[in-house]
């Protein structure tokens, strides 16, 4: 893409949002919408400026991410090993599977009340809750990517006489790739997500979803939107950034000349 | 050739001959609930060092034979041996290389041949001498490197050789391995396959429905006839090497076996399939 190309459709990719911060901005000049609710968008740039100069969104940010790395790490680390086992176990496939299939339909937040009884609201129950976020779509794409693999390369390691390691690492982890970076990817978002709501319903400690409480509890609106903001754009830049390196991690997905 | 001696010094000792005894076999497949035959008793034997083509129309279960020999099929009955010893699965003493080249996508030419090496009792050098090697011998030099996918099919096929011989196999089986290539292609590589085999001095077993290419490349013609698969004839082809497929003899080997193959009224030029591509 020529970079005239590129800016243009950054142009067109921008047309949205700054139209609705315009809105936005006239609606509450207005008088349109009640100010209390919806305030100017200076309002919430100068919030912005007094908890930068304080420190406390940087703070609170910190927190944040911490505990989304820390549960995005162990989570994905746990869904790793569960989907190589499931993956790879016909037996562990058809005994967990049916069952993990119904786990799955449960509602993320409705696993809330059950992690904070059993470890309480502090960090732990926190990194615990984003981490089962985090291994839940890790392990369905890895799984479902094992079992793609084409049976014709599985024959090409027979005939090399591969073991079990030698498959894992030459045969079905390089084939479920692709699988697993999008696993990866969407545990990365919903590692995300999960933390927010993690900070939400289990109040204790600093953090994003904290300011969003205190701003709540407040009424301070200019808050409650920063906090928002700031969520939005971590999750854009996540995002944003996991796409970034899917693309560089599998030079040969232009590769359909499988057989 | 300094391809030769390199080769030479990363051969592994003796692995015997390369015979190949094939006794009564017999395979079926259950389709679609009900058992379909295969093979049918099957019986023959290739000698060490020699070149034999399966030749047949789709349908008569020479793939089915090959993928036995190379011990990727575990159940059927009859018996088959490598140097008087059973075979019992896939072996490195058994290359094998199927109609596409399936090569790992995620892995360059040398990391592919490499691949093959992983569980050969060699040294880290012998192991890369030994992949240097085969993609000279295959005239793949500058595209170790290459991704399969910036290959084109002629050359992945060569890749695909190489990777089949790089274990320096005692036997290589060849499952219509350019079937899928276009003509100029296939007719280039048929000759390369002959050099490699006169170079290499191994049994190579070839499945193909390309008469032309069997009378070229077979020291013997085995035809089969399909539903169930099952010998029909068998010709020797003696005529000298290197051939070219314009050879008087090889013409009127060519005629007889189309013949024997009840196709005998066609006087077709070029590529004569028996039936389309598989």
């Amino acid at each position: 893409m020529s970079s005239s190309a590129a800016l243009g459709s950054l142009g067109r990719g921008l047309v949205l949002p700054i139209g609705l911060l315009l809105t936005w901005e006239v609606a509450s000049h207005s008088g349109l919408v009640n100010r209390q609710f919806l305030p100017p968008l200076e309002h919430v740039g100068a919030t912005a400026w007094q908890e930068l100069a304080s420190g406390e969104l940087l703070e609170a940010l910190a927190a944040s991410l911490r505990r989304d790395l820390l549960g995005f790490v162990f989570g994905s680390g746990a869904g790793v090993l569960i989907g190589l086992l499931l993956g790879l176990s016909t037996i562990a496939d058809r005994v967990v599977m049916t069952w993990f299939n119904g786990l799955k339909q449960i509602a993320l937040l409705a696993w809330i009340p059950l992690i904070s009884l059993w470890f309480g609201f502090d960090e732990m129950a926190k990194v615990v809750f984003i981490g089962l976020a985090a291994a839940i779509p890790v392990i369905l794409n890895l799984v479902e990517g094992i079992h793609a693999t084409s049976r014709k390369l599985v024959e090409v390691g027979e005939v090399f006489r591969f073991n079990r390691v030698q498959f894992i690492l030459y045969v079905y982890l390089p084939a479920a790739m692709p699988s697993l970076l999008t696993g990866l990817h969407l545990a990365l978002i919903y590692a995300w997500l999960a933390t927010i709501g993690a900070e939400y319903f289990m109040a204790a400690g600093p953090g994003i979803g904290g300011i969003i409480i205190a701003g709540r509890e407040r009424f301070d609106m200019d808050l409650v939107m920063l906090g928002i903001l700031v969520v939005g754009s971590v999750g854009f830049l996540v995002d944003r950034g996991a796409s970034w390196l899917e693309r560089r991690l599998i030079p040969w997905r232009a590769a359909s000349a499988l057989a | 050739m300094n391809v030769a001696a390199q080769l030479r010094t990363t051969a592994v000792p003796d692995h015997g001959q390369g015979r190949l005894e094939v006794r009564n076999v017999s395979k079926s497949f259950v389709v679609n609930g009900a058992p379909v035959e295969a093979l049918r008793d099957v019986s023959l034997d290739v000698a060490g060092g020699e070149f034999v083509v399966l030749l047949g129309p789709s349908g008569c279960g020479k793939s089915t034979l090959l993928r036995l020999i190379a011990g990727l099929e575990p159940e059927f009955r009859g018996s088959i041996s490598q140097d008087g010893n059973a075979i019992a699965g896939t072996s490195l003493d058994r290359g094998i290389v199927f109609q596409e080249p399936r090569l790992f996508p995620w892995a360059t030419v040398s990391q592919n041949i490499a691949l093959g090496l992983k569980n050969a009792p060699l040294s880290d050098r012998a192991k890369r001498e030994a992949v240097a090697a085969h993609i000279t011998l295959v005239g793949l030099d500058g595209f170790a490197q290459a991704y399969p996918h910036q290959l084109s099919g002629g050359m992945a096929q060569r890749a695909a050789i190489a990777r089949g011989l790089v274990n320096r196999p005692r036997l290589l089986l060849l499952d219509e391995p350019f079937g899928a290539l276009d003509a100029l292609t296939r007719a280039r590589l048929q000759v390369e396959l002959q050099r490699i085999w006169a170079h290499e001095r191994i049994t190579m077993v070839l499945v193909t429905h390309d008469v032309d290419e069997a009378v070229l490349l077979g020291d013997r013609v085995i035809v089969l006839a399909p539903r169930p698969g099952r010998v029909s004839r068998i010709f020797a082809i003696s005529a000298p090497r290197p051939r070219s497929r314009t050879d008087d003899d090889l013409v009127r080997i060519r005629n007889d076996v189309l013949r024997a193959l009840g196709d005998g009224e066609e006087d077709g030029s070029g590529g004569t399939p028996i039936s389309g591509p598989a």
